[in-house]
């Protein structure tokens, strides 16, 4: 009987869940005003809406991987939701396409402020390898304001995660 | 090389690997007997010929009895055309379209003669992928109108979806036509992850050509590097280490695992069984942390190199590898017969998105979902390449064309990909992992076939006189699948959608380009 299988097999693997990593300030490019006085309001939770602007789905493969069990995004108050209409937080990878600008733009639009957009990996940060062209808008701050910056081909599902928690982290990034 | 009653004058370019060119009428008659025989064509493609004293160049890959073969025509520098394949290969549709988008190459008589790639970026009459297009041009904004079809009738209704859809997927536009909950008619309209990247090849050197063919589609990643690789070596007449390819296709099943344990996952997930996709998650993610421990990154990317691989694998590695194979067998046993005994899961797999095989056939389903269609192709099995020649690959099929049988391939193949991996673990020829390639002496061609675990992926290379890439066409086995999607998903209900749509899994980026 599939119940008993389940139980059996939940009761056998146990908690794989891992501590939550501390946010990295040093990914922020961007201090809001108010910053701090935004994330009372907001507690200790976060609404992520995800947009592939253009990626070659490496991104994605990490997204996917942070809503595991290892990493436990929910227990921390990080939850990945299907419209802009609910996010505070964007979460854009992939050098923008000039096929998929409007679309971006016009989620930006319908994310009610205040909101935090993050670029996620190589491309959407700089271009990464596709750069800019006939086809690319290149990195994601050149058709939206981007606050944290996460590099990597793809980042690790961790620095994504720092990524997320810099963005919406109540310290001020020190002057390096 | 000889199909049907012809003589087609093909020569050997690799391994199961022919090439020939004709006249672009003879295409025809060549296509019709590759059909008849129960051949595919695989994939169409376009080129600029004209710095090279040409015109302009169509090309078509075509599965046949004896191989690959990839034959192709020349074409008149003014107004280039071909006759069109679509009528006797339905998959040629799309493919035709973006070559007409990109290099303004017609299909005569075409019946779909609208643009794919194309949208609102550059206009009708500029074609991106010639030689003398003008980068320097001011991006258009034009707004991009696109000329569905259109179901009517008392009651039917159209539901747009994307380019962004609510889960974490890539982006593009499915027009539903309903009745009620019952779909009439799914309509695809895609390009909008279309970033440049055969024209970003132009010029590039051959070394940073296997990254970014590696990210033609991230999931994909060890496939396109090793097809691109072997299209760059042939090019070239390099010879690559045993211990290389060896490893290749070590690097190979490892990506086709990782992604089969993720589907399955996410299948559970999308019918109410989060428990299959946190049991199948943490063995993709243990799966992840043991390949980056043992070749510095969780997707092997820039692993594969032209001449070799980058990574080498220690003994104490191998081991390791053995081990986690072992343990992963043992869990994926237990989950499907979780997944065989849920009755829920079982239901809503059972008959829902189902390609028949004679349709299959027909429109030219390939890999993963043509085999769950009794379409029974896998490069590795029938045409293998080193070292898959050594290692007598099963494969694995299945009749229904349903959900569930997409699964059951899935699960078969995860332990087949178990088994290669620890037959090619055991016997790991010994040497170097890399050779420098020899240098280019003029311009050169290649081609690269691989079964990714989508499907086959394929890479055509051109080298131009200075040693730099002048044309590159990587070809995505999503490319033949997507219309197959829009006819599984017929006559079931709009819920089901996501649940067809996960089975087959297709990539975006790799077909939008």
């Amino acid at each position: 009987m599939a119940t008993h299988l389940i139980l059996q097999k939940i009761f056998k693997t146990g908690f794989v869940s891992e501590p939550a990593p501390q946010a990295d300030l040093n990914l922020r490019t961007r201090e809001q005003a108010l910053h701090a006085d935004i994330l009372k309001v907001f507690g200790q939770s976060v609404a992520i809406r995800h947009v592939d602007a253009g990626s070659c789905n490496g991104c994605e493969l990490e997204i996917h991987a942070l809503n595991g069990p290892h990493y436990n995004i929910e227990g921390m108050g990080v939850k990945f939701v299907a419209s802009p209409r609910h996010a505070d937080v964007l979460l854009v990878t992939g050098p923008v396409s000039r096929n998929m600008e409007v679309a971006l733009k016009r989620t930006f639009d319908a994310t009610p402020e205040p909101k935090w957009v993050i670029a996620m990996g190589d491309c959407g940060c700089t271009g990464g390898m596709f750069g800019e062209s006939y086809a690319s808008c290149g990195k994601v701050s050149n058709v939206i304001p981007v606050d944290v910056e996460v590099p990597g081909c793809p980042p690790t599902p961790i620095a994504l995660l720092q990524g997320i928690l810099a963005a919406v982290s109540k310290a001020k990034k020190t002057a390096s | 090389m000889k199909i049907g009653e012809h003589d087609w004058h093909l020569e050997p370019l690799g391994k199961h690997i022919w090439r020939g060119r004709m006249e672009a009428g003879q295409l025809l008659a060549l296509s019709r007997e590759v059909k008849e025989e129960g051949g595919q064509l695989i994939a169409l493609w376009g080129s600029d010929d004209r710095h090279l004293a040409g015109g302009f160049g169509i090309h078509a890959a075509l599965l046949t009895s004896s191989g690959l073969a990839w034959v192709s025509s020349a074409l008149a520098a003014n107004a280039p055309a071909y006759p069109d394949l679509a009528h006797i290969f339905p998959q040629a549709d799309r493919m035709q379209r973006a070559t007409f988008d990109l290099l303004g190459i017609t299909a005569s008589d075409a019946v779909d003669d609208r643009k794919w790639l194309r949208h609102g970026a550059w206009p009708a009459n500029v074609f991106p992928l010639r030689k003398d297009f003008d980068a320097s041009l001011p991006a258009t904004h034009d707004t991009d109108a696109y000329p569905f079809i259109r179901v009517e009738g008392d009651g039917v209704h159209e539901i747009a979806v994307g380019p962004i859809h609510a889960g974490t997927i890539e982006p593009g536009h499915f027009r539903f036509s309903v009745i009620g909950e019952r779909v009439l008619r799914l309509e695809q309209r895609q390009g909008y992850t279309h970033k440049g990247t055969e024209k970003r090849f132009e010029g590039m050197d051959l070394a940073t050509g296997a990254k970014l063919a590696g990210r033609v589609s991230g999931d994909t990643h060890s496939a396109y590097a090793w097809a691109y690789c072997m299209a760059v070596e042939t090019a070239t007449a390099s010879a690559v280490p045993e211990r290389a390819v060896w490893l290749r296709a070590l690097f190979l099943e490892i990506e086709r695992i990782a992604n089969h344990l993720g589907d399955l996952g996410y299948l559970g997930n999308d019918v109410a069984l989060s428990f299959g996709f946190m049991q199948f998650w943490r063995l993709k993610e243990n799966w992840l942390r043991l390949t980056a421990k043992l070749f510095g990154h969780r997707y092997l990317f820039d692993c594969i190199v032209p001449g070799g691989v980058a990574m080498d694998l220690s003994d104490s590695g191998r081991a390791k590898l053995a081990l986690e194979a072992n343990r992963i067998e043992t869990e994926v046993r237990s989950l499907k017969a979780i997944y065989d005994e849920h009755a829920t899961l079982q239901d809503r797999f059972a008959n829902t998105g189902v390609c028949k095989p004679d349709l299959a056939a027909r429109l030219g389903l390939t890999g993963l979902a043509g085999r769950a269609s009794a379409q029974a192709w896998d490069a590795r099995a029938q045409f293998p390449q080193a070292p898959y020649d050594q290692l007598d690959v099963s494969m694995s099929t299945q009749r229904r064309g349903d959900v569930l049988a997409r699964a059951e391939v899935r699960f078969t193949e995860i332990n087949e990909s178990l088994r290669l991996i620890r037959d090619l673990l055991a016997r790991l020829p010994a040497g170097d992992i890399h050779t420098p390639l020899k240098p280019v002496q003029d311009v050169c061609e290649g081609l690269g076939w691989v079964e990714g675990w989508r499907g086959e992926v394929l890479v055509a290379v051109r080298i131009g006189a200075d040693g730099r890439l002048d044309r590159v066409h990587p070809h995505d086995p999503s490319w033949q699948n997507w219309p197959l999607l829009e006819v599984g998903q017929l006559g079931n209900i709009v819920p089901d959608f996501p649940l067809i749509n996960k089975s087959f899994n297709l990539s975006y980026s790799g077909p939008d380009l």
